[in-house]
């Protein structure tokens, strides 16, 4: 069996400040992570992969040359191999763009079972790029998965929507999207990271560029995108608002004082 | 002479420091008060690696280093002493001594399941009357046929009964003084091998301290670690590379002491204003944070020349010295800053200060240190 899991490196939001003059993220300084719904299905996979025999677990990632970071910390958490697709020509990309990519790549490296991606990435919060990639591939998907089993040659897939939840069994191959109730990602192992952040090449990740993949040119990078971006901006607080102090008693006459002030009641 | 550390220190800094965040730092304070052996923690650690950090894979480790397993310490230690000597009790006293001397056998039986944290190693040479004098040991061991007979006692044992496996010393000559000292690895229930009195202690309360008692306890002849009679320098050997645990660990008091008086100073107000404000509180956090980054770059020296393969007793006795002495410093300062929030339990700098003491007495007190540094520099 082999699973694919696509996983992006992302800002550390919780360390992300803004720019409140271009309204775009000030990068500097603030670390990388792996998207933490991609560390969902990362760990999912490699659920899959000490509970069942011969299982192949591959990291697949787009980004520039920093990105290996983030590919070296799922390997050091126990993923087989991964794949950098890194090339000037992808960038730019959205959504339609990224997945045409990646779904070309999931393709070359062929032969999968399953394709997990988490929900989301925290960044850009779209959701989509998992479900083109099905599309893409033509390929059955379930998303917001919360538990995953296999059951006999299918998968068990429970589907977490907000009225209620799916226990799905589903034929392979399969993109599966993650949320983050599926599992409690593991630490990357001691072991891991001197293996595989030492600064020495390693043959277990391989790069990518636009050459080695088979995709439209006219469907990638800036050009290929259809979303454009007019304008981002950072909402303005309209107004402030008040904290009244004091028991709870206390605070409730106070508000009752104000509303009546305020002709409110 | 490069002062960044790799990637490879950066990541495992990384992951350790969530760690030790987000499951160490939450139950400090209760197995302080409780003295409980974090055994939930212990298994976590032995899962990603960390208690065979410096042993070679082959023998079930994690493949690293010593600056490896110094940070490590050091993370541990910022948010509980206990945790970061439980570590280093059980790598530079219970496993290195093994990985050194032992035996392909002794390394296969022993070594493996100390390295993966299946088994955990501690090191008895304190007697009552054999502490810093180390050679006048009492406990005895008597070859007999395909044994040896141990008998005796040790105290002030870090890990006792908490170990399964201890590294202990005893007189096989005790006609030959610190020439008839040998060592012996022996295994938890032993019949013969019993604990005695548990210390209730002023800090790293959750690491448990004893009594180990040998009543002609027989051990098979092979749990001879090194050669008959080379136990005293098996003992220093392994105390100048423990020096470099109990430094980090000293270390990481030290800057979880200053994290928690900044974090404070920014909250506190008197006067109208956050005490961070004030300058002559800001002369102390300066001094505290000097002190502290000097003593972070002697223990990591210290633990990069261990790591390859350079002299490194002199380094290990003057990050220990002075890792010790900062570390109580910086928490006497820490609790000061706090003003009398700091002398109580709602904040964990009182915590640190008590376990901050025993870094200048464990592992050769700072006067050995002293001994240690001046042999090297004027020669004995």
């Amino acid at each position: 069996m082999r699973i694919v899991v696509c996983v992006k490196q992302v800002p550390d939001t919780n360390e992300v400040r803004i720019d409140q003059a271009t309204g775009t993220l000030i990068r500097e300084g603030v670390p990388s992570i792996i998207n933490p719904d991609d560390k969902n299905a990362l760990e999912a996979a490699l659920q899959l992969k000490d509970q069942n025999e011969n299982v192949e677990v591959v990291v697949l990632c787009m980004g520039p040359a920093q990105a290996k970071e983030a590919i070296k910390e799922a390997l050091a958490m126990g993923a087989d191999r991964a794949v950098l697709l890194s090339d000037r020509a992808f960038a730019g990309s959205d959504t339609w763009a990224t997945s045409t990519i990646l779904a070309a790549a999931v393709a070359k490296i062929g032969d999968f079972d399953v394709v997990l991606c988490g929900r989301q990435a925290i960044d850009g919060d779209t959701a989509q790029v998992g479900p083109q990639i099905a599309e893409h591939l033509d390929l059955p998907q379930v998303t917001y998965v919360q538990n995953i089993a296999k059951n006999g040659d299918k998968l068990r897939v429970e589907r977490a929507l907000e009225d209620g939840h799916y226990v799905l069994d589903v034929e392979m191959p399969v993109v599966l999207t993650a949320i983050k109730e599926l599992n409690e990602p593991r630490y990357p192992s001691v072991s891991g990271i001197y293996n595989y952040f030492d600064d020495s090449e390693r043959p277990e990740i391989l790069m990518w560029n636009v050459n080695d993949i088979d995709v439209d040119m006219t469907q990638i990078g800036l050009k290929g995108s259809p979303t454009k971006v007019n304008k981002s901006f950072v909402p303005t607080q309209k107004f402030e608002g008040e904290r009244l102090e004091g028991s709870a008693k206390e605070a409730v006459r106070k508000l009752i004082v104000r509303l009546h002030e305020r002709q409110l009641v | 002479m490069d002062f960044e550390l790799k990637s490879t220190h950066k990541m495992l800094q990384r992951v350790v420091r969530e760690f030790a965040l987000k499951d160490v730092a939450p139950i400090a304070a209760e197995i302080d008060v409780t003295e409980r052996y974090p055994i939930e923690n212990v298994r976590k650690m032995a899962e990603m690696g960390l208690m065979g950090i410096p042993i070679p894979k082959e023998f079930g480790g994690s493949g690293g280093d010593e600056l490896g397993y110094a940070m490590t310490v050091e993370e541990l230690s910022k948010h509980c002493a206990s945790t970061g000597v439980i570590l280093s009790a059980h790598t530079s006293l219970g496993s290195w001594p093994i990985l050194k001397y032992g035996t392909q056998e002794q390394k296969e039986k022993f070594l493996k399941p100390l390295a993966t944290g299946e088994k955990i190693g501690a090191f008895a040479l304190t007697e009552a009357g054999a502490g810093t004098d180390a050679s006048a040991q009492q406990t005895v061991a008597v070859l007999d046929g395909d044994s040896y007979i141990l008998n005796g006692s040790k105290i002030f044992i870090t890990g006792a009964g908490q170990a399964d496996i201890y590294i202990i010393f005893a007189m096989t000559d005790k006609s030959k003084g610190t020439r008839g000292i040998s060592t012996f690895i022996v295994e938890k229930g032993t019949p013969g091998f019993t604990f005695g009195k548990l210390e209730d202690k002023m800090g790293i309360r959750a690491s448990s301290t004893g009594e180990l008692i040998f009543e002609d306890c027989r051990i098979p002849k092979e749990n001879l670690l090194g050669k008959e009679g080379k136990g005293f320098g098996i003992a220093m050997s392994t105390l100048d590379g423990g020096r470099i645990g109990i430094a980090a660990q000293a270390l990481g008091i030290a800057q979880g002491a200053i994290d928690a008086s900044v974090q404070y100073m920014k909250e506190r107000k008197q006067f109208g204003k956050n005490i961070s404000k004030f300058q002559g509180l800001q002369w102390y956090v300066a001094e505290m944070e000097t002190k502290t980054q000097a003593a972070r770059l002697l223990v990591y020296q210290a633990a990069t020349k261990k790591s390859k393969g350079l002299p490194y007793s002199k380094e290990a006795a003057m990050a220990k010295l002075f890792a010790a002495e900062t570390a109580m410093e910086v928490t006497t300062k820490a609790v000061q800053l706090f003003g009398g929030y700091g002398y109580t339990k709602d904040y964990p700098v009182e915590r640190m200060m008590r376990d901050a003491k025993i870094t200048e007495i464990y592992e050769g007190t700072s006067e050995v240190q002293k001994m240690v540094i001046a042999a090297s520099v004027i020669g004995r």
